[in-house]
């Protein structure tokens, strides 16, 4: 009889939870269809004939940088995602296949990164990435978050790769796979769950992040959107219309790669592996 | 096919010695099956073999080409393993051509030897589901036509039926024997299953501790084990072991059990022996002439036509005798228990066969 009691107030927390998670972007989404005056004198009415007014629309998709910083933005963020995962795959499938001389020291070493906020060495990293010509470039960009994000993405795979049968990988040897073949053929395909979920990790924060392109990429036209919608926000009048549509289109395309993704997030993919 | 050849192998895992100086010649088309208890090196034995384990010492030899530093792939050999290990990702046809395609096979080639190991194997409704939708047999199969489809010297097979139930175990053993005719292929076959190994086996090689104890025929080791573990190891139920001295004329065993038996030369009086009697070489309660013990039927175990008697003797050991028919025989029951001399092993104080 606690069962169904117990599932419901799950529910009822969850479903709590979640409302209030959506509520401040409901209200950007909504907002954002409103007349300048409607947003503060209404905030919490939805948009109606009477208040309607796409003028931030027509500002955002009228000015002609913003589409280059939304393409910014999703470089990065898809760059960053493809090494991250590359080379955290290979790595986890190094410290957890291969036993070699410091191996557990190795993986403590990359481990610290996930205690370490990479934003400690913000002077040191200015300071390197203008010493190899690489302020206002997206590279700069992609190998800061890709070092970021390496140390979180090392620790889930190694666990995931450690779970893939050890037989599996001799079979694939007694096969005669490389070592390489081994790695794309048969650990790639079992661990993408593990990949989808990494992929999701790195990409929010990326995504979102003001910090980096700040300060590696402010200008030339190399500004993510996060960095390109600031220019509505002014030190005396904010274009809060511009503000709010932009906001709204930004959640589009990390929604896009997240449903993405989340697709990939099917268990069970190795059942039937082994007995 | 080819021979394999393994001479003076060595293995150790730091300080613990794991194979201590194997030497095996498996004939080309040979069926050889290691058998042992758990952590005898069995399943190392055969490692090596495959390349998947480096080897301390010796050399291994297939086909007439030194292997010790070859990769696995190089050596022709292919494995079975105990489960089976299927890409979980690829439908069956792929996993069984998966080795070939990476080998540089053409397409069209693959898909005759898959479609022919397909037929032998009786998988060619299977070809396209995934391993997660067959059942433990037919998976077992699949591992096996993957090891076929690449035409390999030497199959190695590690405790293949380990993870079924027990009928298609039979059913399975049966059909690993018929492939074993069909290929003419050698195999090399670990299992701690010594019906599997009695059945199967062109020879048996009994493993102990990193060490061969003793290879041979399968009746040749039931017949005349080589040592005490051997004898114990082979035959189910085991054979009895008598400890017991030997004296003028025969042999002691303890309370009422002096027996008289020539004895072979190397056993004078006074020196410590074990006696060796199988079950089904023991009569009850019919002693006919023959060297008899005094015993108590502690349990009596019914199979059908056969049957085990769990007795004790009034030497104060254990002894398993076999029954056939309708004895009447009941717990509590005192009766004398009979042992056929024909039949009879003697062990040394070093636990070595000595008649």
């Amino acid at each position: 009889m606690r069962k169904p009691l117990s599932a419901f107030a799950v529910h009822a927390i969850l479903g709590l939870y979640t409302l209030l998670a959506l509520f401040p972007i409901v209200l950007v989404v909504m907002n954002s269809f409103k007349a300048r005056r409607a947003i503060f004198n209404t905030p919490l009415r939805p948009p109606m004939p009477s208040n309607f007014d796409p003028v931030g629309y027509t500002k955002v998709f009228g000015d002609s940088s913003l589409p280059f910083y939304y393409l910014n933005s999703i470089t990065v963020t898809v760059g960053t995602i493809f090494f991250t995962l590359l080379f955290g795959a290979m790595a986890a499938w190094a410290l957890t296949e291969y036993k070699f001389r410091w191996n557990t020291l190795l993986a403590l070493f990359l481990s610290i990164g996930i205690m370490v906020p990479i934003r400690l060495g913000s002077v040191a990293i200015i300071q390197l990435v203008a010493e190899i010509n690489l302020i206002n470039t997206l590279t700069a960009l992609i190998l800061v978050y890709t070092a970021q994000n390496l140390p979180l993405a090392i620790f889930i795979l190694s666990e995931f790769i450690a779970q893939i049968p050890k037989d599996l990988r001799e079979a694939a040897r007694c096969d005669g796979l490389s070592e390489y073949n081994i790695f794309f053929h048969i650990i790639l395909p079992l661990i993408r769950p593990a990949m989808a979920t990494v992929a999701v990790f790195t990409m929010i924060p990326v995504w979102n992040d003001l910090w980096f392109p700040l300060l590696l990429a402010p200008a030339g036209g190399k500004q993510t959107i996060t960095l390109g919608v600031q220019q509505f926000l002014g030190q005396y009048i904010t274009d809060w219309n511009a503000v709010l549509a932009a906001l709204s289109t930004a959640i589009v395309p990390v929604l896009l790669l997240y449903v993405i993704f989340s697709r990939q997030l099917i268990r069970g993919l190795t059942s039937g592996a082994v007995k | 096919m080819a021979e394999v050849v393994i001479e003076n192998l060595k293995k150790s895992f730091g300080a613990v010695e794991v194979l201590k100086d194997i030497d095996l010649t498996v004939e080309d088309g040979g069926f050889v099956v290691l058998v042992g208890p758990s952590g005898c090196g069995k399943s190392t034995l055969l490692r090596a073999v495959a390349g998947l384990e480096p080897v301390s010492g010796g050399t291994i030899t297939i086909g007439g080409r030194k292997v010790n530093d070859l990769a696995p792939a190089q050596r022709e050999i292919a494995m079975v393993f105990q489960s089976y290990a299927l890409y979980p990702h690829m439908d069956v046809a792929a996993n069984m051509g998966f080795g070939l395609k990476f080998a540089g096979t053409p397409k069209a080639e693959i898909a005759a030897r898959v479609g022919e190991a397909a037929r032998i194997l009786q998988l060619e409704p299977l070809l396209k589901r995934r391993p997660r939708e067959l059942s433990g047999g037919q998976r077992q199969r699949v591992a096996i036509g993957r090891a076929i489809v690449r035409k390999p010297q030497v199959f190695l097979f590690d405790e293949p039926l380990s993870n079924l139930d027990a009928a298609l175990r039979i059913n399975t053993r049966v059909e690993i024997a018929k492939l074993h005719k069909l290929l003419a292929a050698t195999i090399v076959y670990v299992t701690h299953d010594q019906v599997e190994a009695m059945t199967l086996a062109d020879k048996i090689v009994v493993m102990n501790q990193g060490r061969i104890e003793q290879q041979g025929k399968p009746l040749d080791l039931y017949y005349r084990p080589a040592n005490l573990f051997v004898a114990g190891f082979i035959g189910s139920p085991a054979m009895n072991f008598l400890p017991g001295v030997v004296v003028e004329g025969g042999i002691d065993l303890g309370e009422n059990g002096r027996l008289s038996m020539a004895l072979p030369a190397a056993a004078s009086p006074g020196t410590r022996i074990t006696l060796g009697i199988r079950p089904e070489h023991m009569r009850i309660a019919e002693t006919a002439g023959l060297p008899s013990l005094p015993a108590t039927v502690d349990l009596v175990e019914r199979l059908g036509e056969t049957g085990f008697a769990h007795l004790r003797l009034a030497t104060g050991g254990m002894a398993i005798a076999e029954i056939r028919g309708e004895t009447g025989l009941r717990t509590g029951d005192k009766t004398v228990l009979a042992l056929d001399p024909a039949h009879l092993h003697v062990f040394g104080p070093d636990g070595r066969r000595i008649g």
